[in-house]
């Protein structure tokens, strides 16, 4: 009986762990209609299943391959097949990381939100887990029309947190950003139609795999021409209109402007999951779709998209200098550090590429670490301009440790999680990208600028203000969310190898696809392949005297 | 007198339709709008009708058949709507009724 | 290899590190702080601890026969740190004689100014938890800078680097009350971030080209090993710097050099990134004596010392470090002539200094420059902790014009202090005269650098110049009548044995300490063969240039500086114990220029105005308002969205004009438009 159990649930762990969260609320709704249940309930048993989420995940971790390539522990069922749609679901080491940020994450935002939302606190709790369950399915969904559903899925739930619980101006920002991302969103589906009539074409029957499954064929089989042919069957429009909707996600100069507004005006929660998780599906679009599938034209795009993101990184950094809100403060601080990301991502390098992977983790970590610790704050104050504070680190000492841990990690202090992700970036771009990546590594110093900067109009000089000399430090449930987030931190700076054992076999096959499919990366990497032979020969000449 | 030839027929129900398009779009009293409706209608019988009989099949008998079972369902529906409308407003005048506007 | 492997050197950082974190999370966890004995057995405990651990590894580093002489070194490996593709950094330490030489002063002089600090923190009575707090942060410190030394490769030495930087911003704003205190910090660490962003380019710059000889690696011995696969390697310099010398290509050690030393021109305070460490002086003396002094600002001239195998293949570079080393050196002997805090007197100083360390390092006489460190450490250190005994004496007066006459109410302090002023002076036997006069031999030798001479007598000036400041500093403290007010006066105190004997230790060794470096010329004339063990330990790592030069020679050139060391303190004399007027008028005579000098030339007023302010008023006004706020917020997303609102508002909304027979006519005229459409062509 238990062996059954356990193969059950091992054959569909993925689902599970997608749809537990959903699945949770939906039963809570339909006992809450029958019992009126009390909202501790309801607290309760989303913790208790966000919990539950997390162990599966960690489950997953365990039973995750490093060593094979290809997606692993594939779910597969059939949906509308003579349209090529079919509920798959797979993952690799990229999507397992980003998987257990996932899990990870939101049983620490439902704990620090614990006093912060009163109100109409079911439907929160509804909203949140069924975003959770909507991030994970874009995390792990391997059919195209599959992955747009569980895409749009996210807005929605976000939409309401935003609209709901939000600040003053919960209306403009949430409307901004459904009606800004749905806008890249939608090109986004007319790519993934194309890529569907396009297997129709080459293959004779529509399909939205990205897998052949079962010795078929898929959207990764499909030869899609970079010049010549129609132009909406070319790569550069391809990749221009998943990269778009990805850009506005992630999101990348100048399509940024959603980002301030929608974290500004977010409730705490809604904040800490938006910057964790959300961003990273940008990213993360273009790890597993925009790359591998239009490689040829990514390299074409590849010199502006660079140029944006060291922009992003610059620009970022600047404009949160500036800023007295310091929720806007640390939303700008969003937009710099994706920027590395990106850049990293398209330094297609393995270094390049692990770092951007590892920094998705390590920021989401970050900087949620860092909303939800600004929450703290606005829970007991209600304000959020610099002016109003000012000495805190007198009043609330232990709140000021956390903050400067986070605000370090932020900044990239070795030996915390920021550091490992964003040198390895640095390094990858550097061997392909040099004059970018000097221009990027001044992003270094714009970090510690603006965020010591945040620091000392916060926690230092004197405790003047009446307001402040009242406040009460954190307590307990406050300082388990802080360590929990603190935890990783350490870990992923001090042992980063945990993390990127995983995701080294991915990040090699991307890589390789990338090439597989025609794009030339040995000349974008600046090697010669002509010169190898003659250069490793010269270094076994040296060492050998 | 010539032989009546079938394009006559055709020039006849244009005609009839033109009338009775020129009602709908020109006339402001709801009942007359519906009888030139309804002349449209006839219009396309005689049209389908004429052809039938042209091509000699009874394809179009049949289809005129299904045309006048549509109108009068039609009349009935539009009539009561007509009616309900002339209760509540008290007037035929069918540019009284433009409250669904911007 | 086995026989290099040492697993205690593990060790040495990480007692301090055990110490920090246990006391830190007994402050963020625990209800109240530790009782002080506690924390003082922790905190001291840590350090001391690694110095003992330091002391047994080193001794047997140098003793040690199993160990081959061209290549003695332990090390330590913990396991593979970052591992991306090519890319691998280990977490390993690395004990040869250059890191044995760094431990022992770092553990050494750190552990007597931890011990030092019991004695000066004390005075903070107000609440425990600013006790334990300071030590944490010291331990914290103390991790950092050791990982820095004992790191076997770039990046885990670069851990150390930015752990050193946090720490320094972390002490330096450690009274956070005074906003004052937050500014100097959060100063102290954007300058060294500035510095890292050369650091780190250099780190990529190295790996990626050694990764290109099929040798991808950051570790120190293996780049040493092999740095011949880089040296006739050049970098095509882009169009836009053609006005650089040496246009159109640059050595790649150069350039690689050249970003490493811009981070140790941040860390180090040199031109012209000094101006983090006199604003540094807001931290708690013992923090300026042991991060601003003795060890933090000494990592730069540690590192281009480990990177001399790169340095020696980059002549450009070399001829760089020189300059600035010398430059930095003289401006900032010039600025300490006028300070009247006594902090910022040694902090200049300290610059000065630096500057002749990296003057050494430049003229590859990497040997001395770690000389100088070392005696370096010993009496800056002491003139530090016996500034901070005088601030403690003088309840917290730092002016040196409300001083004077201390000689007999602080004799301790006053004798330990002397013993540092000649130190620093140069004058013989102390251990100051010995480095500082390698130095400028080394540099009176060093044909290949271009300027040589004019470096020497650069550095013979400030030679001059250090003596006689820092006499004036002395004569202004101690010596005279007491300038200070009544109530001050009335309790002017000795200070306590915490603060003493680390003072006492530290005489001491500014005294002896420049017999681990005699020179072999010395040595020659008392028959003790290869006298300069400090040079000869060194040098199987660092490879100085050696210079053949006769005993006669090597003797008139240490006589003249001699010299010049007690012309400066007879100057000093005259103007500040005998004719204590003369230094009034003279700065009457050139007030302007003696503004200047006083307000330290107003560098950080042009960088504010020339950088921070229009850096922060183009961010303000034409990033965050004009393209943000106007230009893509404005224009782009709302005004698209009020297009759309306009469009909808003024035009399309009147096709909906509820008049069923304009829909009638317009379905009537599309159906038209769709027929004929259709029967078109047949």
């Amino acid at each position: 009986m238990a062996t059954s159990l356990d193969t059950l649930l091992a054959d569909h762990l993925l689902s599970a762990i997608v749809f537990l969260p959903l699945a949770t609320v939906l039963l809570l709704a339909l006992a809450d209609g029958l019992f009126r249940l009390p909202e501790t309930i309801w607290r309760y048993t989303a913790l208790a299943s966000s919990l539950v989420g997390l162990l599966l995940a960690l489950a997953l971790w365990q039973r995750f391959d490093p060593a094979s390539s290809g997606m692993q522990l594939v779910e597969r069922a059939e949906w509308i097949p003579s349209w090529g749609i079919h509920y798959s679901l797979g993952i690799d080491g990229i999507a397992l990381l980003l998987v257990a940020l996932t899990s990870f994450l939101l049983p620490v935002v439902l704990l620090a939100s614990w006093t912060d939302i009163h109100a109409r606190v079911k439907s929160y709790l509804f909203f949140m887990l069924a975003l959770q369950t909507g991030m994970l399915g874009a995390f792990l969904a391997l059919n195209l029309f599959l992955f747009y559903v569980f895409w749009e899925l996210m807005l929605i739930p976000m939409y309401f947190v935003i609209g709901i619980w939000g600040g003053p101006r919960r209306i403009y920002a949430t409307l901004k950003f459904f009606i800004y991302t749905m806008v890249g969103s939608l090109l986004m589906l007319v790519g993934i139609l194309v890529l569907a009539w396009l297997h129709q074409s080459q293959f004779g029957s529509p399909s939205f795999e990205y897998y052949g499954a079962n010795g078929g064929t898929g959207i990764l089989d499909l030869s899609i021409p970079n010049a010549g042919g129609p132009w909406w069957q070319r790569q550069g429009f391809l990749f221009g209109v998943f990269a778009l909707a990805f850009a506005i996600k992630v999101p990348m100069f100048p399509f940024h402007t959603w980002l301030p507004d929608a974290h500004v005006e977010a409730p705490t929660p809604g904040s800490a999951v938006l910057a964790g998780v959300l961003l990273k599906l940008g990213t993360f679009g273009f790890v597993r779709y925009a790359l591998p599938l239009f490689p040829q034209a990514a390299l074409d795009f590849a010199p502006w998209i660079v140029g944006l993101a060291v922009i992003g990184i610059v620009y970022g950094a600047l404009v949160a200098w500036v800023q007295s809100d310091l929720k806007k403060l640390v939303a700008y601080s969003s937009v710099s550090h994706m920027g590395f990301i990106v850049l990293g991502l398209f330094a297609l390098n393995p270094q390049g590429v692990s770092g951007a992977v590892l920094q998705m983790v390590s920021h989401g970590v970050s900087t949620g670490a860092l909303f939800i610790l600004v929450g703290m704050i606005y829970e007991r104050r209600h304000v959020r301009e610099l002016d109003a504070f000012g000495g805190l680190a007198q009043a609330m000492p232990v709140f000021a440790a956390f903050f400067a841990i986070a605000t370090f990690s932020s900044v990239g202090l070795p030996g915390l999680n920021g550091f490992v992700g964003e040198f390895l970036i640095l390094l990858g771009a550097f061997q392909t990208l040099p004059g970018a990546t000097v221009i990027a590594t001044s992003g270094v110093i714009l970090s510690a600028v603006y965020m010591l900067w945040a620091m000392r109009r916060v926690f230092f000089g004197p405790l003047a203000n009446e307001a402040n000399k009242t406040l009460v430090d954190l307590g307990l449930r406050e300082k388990l969310v802080a360590v929990a987030l603190v935890i990783p931190m350490i870990w992923i700076g001090v042992h980063p190898s945990t993390f990127t054992n995983p995701m080294d076999r991915a990040v090699t096959e991307l890589l390789e696809t990338m090439t597989r499919r025609g794009a030339d990366l040995a000349a974008w990497q600046g090697r010669d392949a002509a010169d190898e032979p003659r250069l490793a020969a010269e270094a076994e000449l040296e060492t050998s005297r | 007198m010539g032989d009546v030839l079938p394009f006559h027929f055709q020039v006849v129900a244009a005609l009839i339709f033109a009338i009775g398009a020129l009602g709908v779009m020109l006339r402001r009293n709801m009942i007359v709008m519906f009888m030139s409706i309804e002349l449209m209608l006839n219009a396309a019988n005689l049209s389908l009708v004429a052809f039938s009989r042209e091509i000699g099949n009874d394809q179009g008998q049949i289809l005129a058949f299904i045309v006048m079972v549509v109108a009068a369902v039609e009349v009935a529906v539009g009539l009561a709507i007509i009616i309900s409308l002339v209760r509540n407003r008290d007037t035929v005048n069918i540019e009284d009724t433009s409250q669904m506007k911007w | 290899m086995t026989e290099h492997e040492n697993t205690a050197l593990r060790w040495i950082p990480l007692l301090p590190l055990i110490a920090a974190a246990l006391s830190g999370a007994w402050l963020v966890f625990g209800r109240r702080a530790l009782p002080r004995v506690a924390v003082i057995a922790l905190a001291c405990g840590a350090p001391i601890a690694s110095f003992a651990i330091a002391v047994v590894q080193v001794f047997k580093l140098a003793l040690e026969t199993a160990l081959p002489p061209d290549a003695p070194y332990y090390s330590d490996n913990l396991y593979t740190w970052i591992s991306a593709g090519d890319f691998h950094a280990e977490l390993a330490f690395l004990l040869d004689p250059l890191s044995a030489v760094m431990v022992l002063v770092v553990t050494g002089v750190g552990s007597l100014i931890h011990i030092y600090s019991v004695g000066y923190m004390d005075d903070d009575h107000r609440e425990d938890r600013g006790f334990q707090r300071f030590f944490a942060y010291l331990n914290l410190f103390t991790f950092s800078m050791l990982m820095l030394i004992l790191g076997d490769n770039l990046l885990v030495m670069f851990v150390g680097w930015e752990g050193v930087g946090v720490c320094s911003y972390l002490l330096i704003g450690f009274w956070y009350l005074d906003d004052a205190n937050a500014a100097a910090g959060q100063k102290a660490f954007v300058v060294n971030r500035i510095g890292d962003f050369g650091f780190l380019l250099g780190i990529f710059l190295l790996f990626w080209s050694f990764a290109q000889a099929g040798l991808p690696t950051v570790e120190f011995r293996e780049m040493s090993a092999n740095v011949g696969l880089l040296a006739e390697r050049t970098v095509a310099l882009p169009g836009w710097l053609s006005f650089l010398p040496g246009f159109p290509t640059w050595g790649l050690l150069t350039l690689a050099c050249l970003c490493l030393f811009v981070g140790a021109c941040g860390k180090s305070a040199q031109i012209p990134l000094y101006v983090w460490l006199p604003d540094a002086m807001a931290g708690p003396t013992p923090v300026s004596a042991l991060i601003h002094a003795a060890t933090m600002v000494t990592a730069g001239v540690y590192m281009v010392c480990r990177m001399s195998f790169a340095y020696s293949l980059a002549p450009g570079a070399q001829a760089t470090v020189a300059w600035t080393g010398a430059l930095t050196a003289f401006f900032a002997a010039t600025i300490g002539l006028a300070q009247t805090d006594i902090k910022k007197v040694l902090a200049y100083s300290t610059v000065s200094q630096l500057g002749y360390m990296f003057l050494a390092a430049g003229v590859a006489a990497y040997s001395a420059a770690i000389f100088h460190v070392m005696t370096h450490a010993f009496f800056k250190a002491l003139l530090f902790l016996g500034a901070g005994s005088v601030i403690l004496g003088m309840h917290h007066q730092q002016d040196i014009t409300k001083m004077g006459g201390l000689r007999r109410r602080m004799p301790v302090t006053w004798a330990t202090f002397l013993v540092g002023v000649i130190a620093i002076a140069g004058v013989p036997p102390f251990s100051g005269f010995f480095s500082k006069d390698e130095i400028l031999l080394a540099a009176n030798q060093a044909h290949a650098i271009p300027g040589h001479q004019a470096l020497w007598a650069i550095g013979m000036a400030t030679a001059f110049l250090t003596a006689f400041y820092m006499f004036r500093l002395y004569f202004l403290v101690w010596s005279g009548e007491s300038r200070a007010d009544h109530h001050t006066q009335a309790s002017i105190h000795e200070s306590g044995k915490w603060v003493l004997v680390p003072l006492c230790v530290l005489a001491l060794f500014s005294v002896i300490g420049g017999f681990f470096g005699l020179p072999d010329a010395y040595g020659d004339l008392f028959g003790v063969q290869r006298s300069n063990s400090l040079h000869h330990f060194l040098q199987p790592v660092v490879h100085s240039a050696e210079h053949e030069i006769s005993h006669a020679t090597e003797f008139r050139l240490a006589a003249l500086t001699t010299c010049v060391g007690l012309a400066g303190i007879a100057l000093a004399t005259v103007m500040y114990f005998w004719r204590r007027d003369l230094a009034a008028k003279l700065a009457a005579a050139i007030r302007p220029l003696y503004a200047l000098v006083r307000d330290k030339y107003r560098i950080d007023e042009l960088y504010d105005a020339a950088i921070v302010r229009p850096l922060r008023a183009l961010s303000s006004s034409l990033l965050s308002r004009g393209v943000d706020q106007g230009l893509i917020d404005g224009l782009a997303v709302n005004g698209t969205a009020k297009l759309v609102r306009a469009s909808a508002d003024g035009a399309l909304k009147y096709l909906q004009s509820g008049f069923a027979q304009s829909y009638l006519v317009a379905m009537l005229l599309g159906g038209v438009l769709l027929v004929a459409w259709l029967v078109r062509g047949s």
